[in-house]
């Protein structure tokens, strides 16, 4: 095993309460290392999403620490903030891109964190960085798709754009939150497709949320059960069970 | 048996609400001496007027145009100071953009002073600053814009998608590139179309600021009309009309082609 790795993600006794008292995380412990594919199950509300942005602390949490390759992201200010920011390329549900605008500026945004601020203002991109932008839109396949503006591309071609974006990035580690959950089943098999070849090929490690047992366990190496906020499996694929999704998804019944 | 629909229950405090308020109407009436009697009895002075109106005066059309021409420069001025202004104070007062709600309260609240001022009394603060002429119009027409343009602007950064913000936060972007890459390209064509609108607007308000002194075609309606010179004051309002219809043609259609 890889022990003496750094790990990329270290939870160490996490908790996170919102304003109004609702618990999000309740200490959870978490450690993964470099190249794996983690999927995180559980029911809507159960804390996967709170899980996934405190990870690069879209959402600040409440106690405890998160370490990205050894360095506190939750202690981390301003700039040092951005710059681990930029080493977690972050997927989501409603692709978040920028209608208006072209396949490529959207994919070229995923390197703002390279940049200093007074190039960015005048957008001024190297042209390393759009042949860079235009390579992760090959591996996506929609290298054709270059100039077409982003709304005009369909819902499996833009998370496939926004998968683009975030490989332009350069990230050592990819979160991808519920990205399949408004696709199609046909679009749902591409997109786990290319976040499994980013996984395998390029080495990237993969944090990924998702709501359906069959696609966590066909694609995941790992398995992390949440239920009202609390980690309540974490394993190898081959120790997830029908028992354990059942202990996820309707433990509270069982033990009442 | 079938269910009656039930009546339902009588609102004494909306019919007390209506009855007090007709009565305030009626008073406020009396205790300002207004008669609407009165009103129709100088009606004949008005078609009076319009008759002479009506005979109009056209060698008088030729020195209309340059103070026309005038107004609509101090229109164009006032419209990109007022609207230059508005764009970064809009972004201020964003809550989507600034979450700091000190901040946003204060500035929304020095923003709502700045917008009851109404535009002549602008123009009469700035002609006893600045003096006479288009000058003290620019400053009036920039305040008045920059009022106007704030407001409508941040309420529509306020209904933008934070979607691409969020994933713009992820990718360690700061706010200057946040604002720049996912908020403006969100933004650009209602500001565009808000400087427009601003732009039609101030062409007709410059053209009545004149008679406060502050340059235009106004000054020249003004003179017209206290030298009982109607035929004057015929020509000008139609030289007016026609601009104002046109920019508000062109402009109106940009604005719908931007949308």
């Amino acid at each position: 095993m890889k022990q003496e790795a750094t790990p990329v993600i270290e939870f160490d006794h996490v908790s996170k309460i919102y304003e109004n008292g609702v618990v999000g995380l309740k200490d959870i412990n978490l450690t993964i290392m470099p190249g794996e594919f983690v999927v995180v199950v559980g029911l809507s509300g159960a804390g996967k999403s709170t899980l996934m942005r405190a990870v690069n602390r879209l959402h600040d949490i409440s106690q405890g620490d998160i370490r990205i390759d050894g360095e506190s992201i939750t202690k981390a200010k301003g700039k040092k903030l951005r710059q681990i920011r930029r080493k977690i390329g972050m997927i989501f549900q409603n692709f978040n891109l920028i209608n208006r605008a072209t396949v490529l500026r959207n994919v070229l945004t995923g390197r703002v964190g390279y940049y200093p601020t007074w190039k960015m203002l005048f957008g001024l991109f190297s042209p390393e960085d759009k042949q860079r932008a235009y390579q992760a839109l090959q591996t996506v396949e929609l290298a054709d798709k270059v100039y077409t503006r982003a709304d005009q591309l369909s819902g499996g071609q833009q998370q496939r754009v926004s998968i683009a974006r975030a490989l332009t990035q350069a990230p050592s580690l990819i979160l991808a939150d519920e990205p399949i959950a408004s696709l199609d089943p046909e679009t749902t098999r591409r997109v786990m497709d290319d976040l499994k070849r980013i996984n395998q090929e390029l080495g990237m490690t993969v944090l990924v949320n998702l709501h359906q047992v069959d696609l966590a366990q066909a694609y995941g190496s790992r398995i992390i059960g949440i239920r009202a906020g609390e980690k309540v499996f974490d394993g190898p694929v081959s120790e997830a069970t029908s028992a354990v999704f059942d202990e996820i998804y309707n433990g509270a019944e069982a033990e009442g | 048996m079938e269910d009656l629909l039930p009546k339902q229950k009588l609102n004494w405090h909306k019919w007390a609400l209506t009855a007090v308020m007709l009565v305030a109407l009626v008073w406020s009436a009396f205790i300002t001496d207004a008669h609407l009697g009165l009103f129709f009895t100088n009606f004949s002075q008005f078609t009076e007027l319009f008759v002479e109106m009506a005979h109009v005066d056209w060698a008088y059309t030729g020195y209309t145009l340059e103070p026309m021409l005038q107004t609509i420069k101090m229109s164009i001025i006032g419209t990109l100071l007022g609207s230059a202004l508005a764009f970064p104070y809009a972004l201020l007062v964003s809550r989507n953009i600034v979450t700091n709600k000190v901040v946003v309260g204060v500035f929304r609240f020095i923003l709502n002073i700045v917008r009851t001022i109404p535009d002549l009394m602008l123009a009469a603060l700035f002609v006893a600053v600045v003096g006479i002429g288009p000058v003290a119009g620019i400053f009036a027409l920039t305040i008045f814009t920059f009022g106007m343009v704030s407001k409508l602007f941040y309420e529509a950064i306020e209904t933008i998608d934070p979607g691409p913000l969020e994933a713009l936060r992820a990718a360690g972007g700061n706010r200057i590139e946040i604002i720049r890459f996912a908020v403006f390209p969100q933004i650009a064509n209602y500001f565009v179309s808000y400087v427009l609108y601003a732009f039609e607007i101030n062409v007709r308000a410059s053209t009545v600021l004149g008679y406060m002194g502050a340059g235009g075609i106004g000054v020249y309606l003004q003179q017209a009309l206290s030298m009982f010179r109607y035929d004057r004051v015929g020509v000008i309002v139609l030289v007016i009309f026609v601009v104002v219809l046109a920019i508000d043609y062109v402009s109106g259609k940009t604005r719908e082609a931007l949308l």
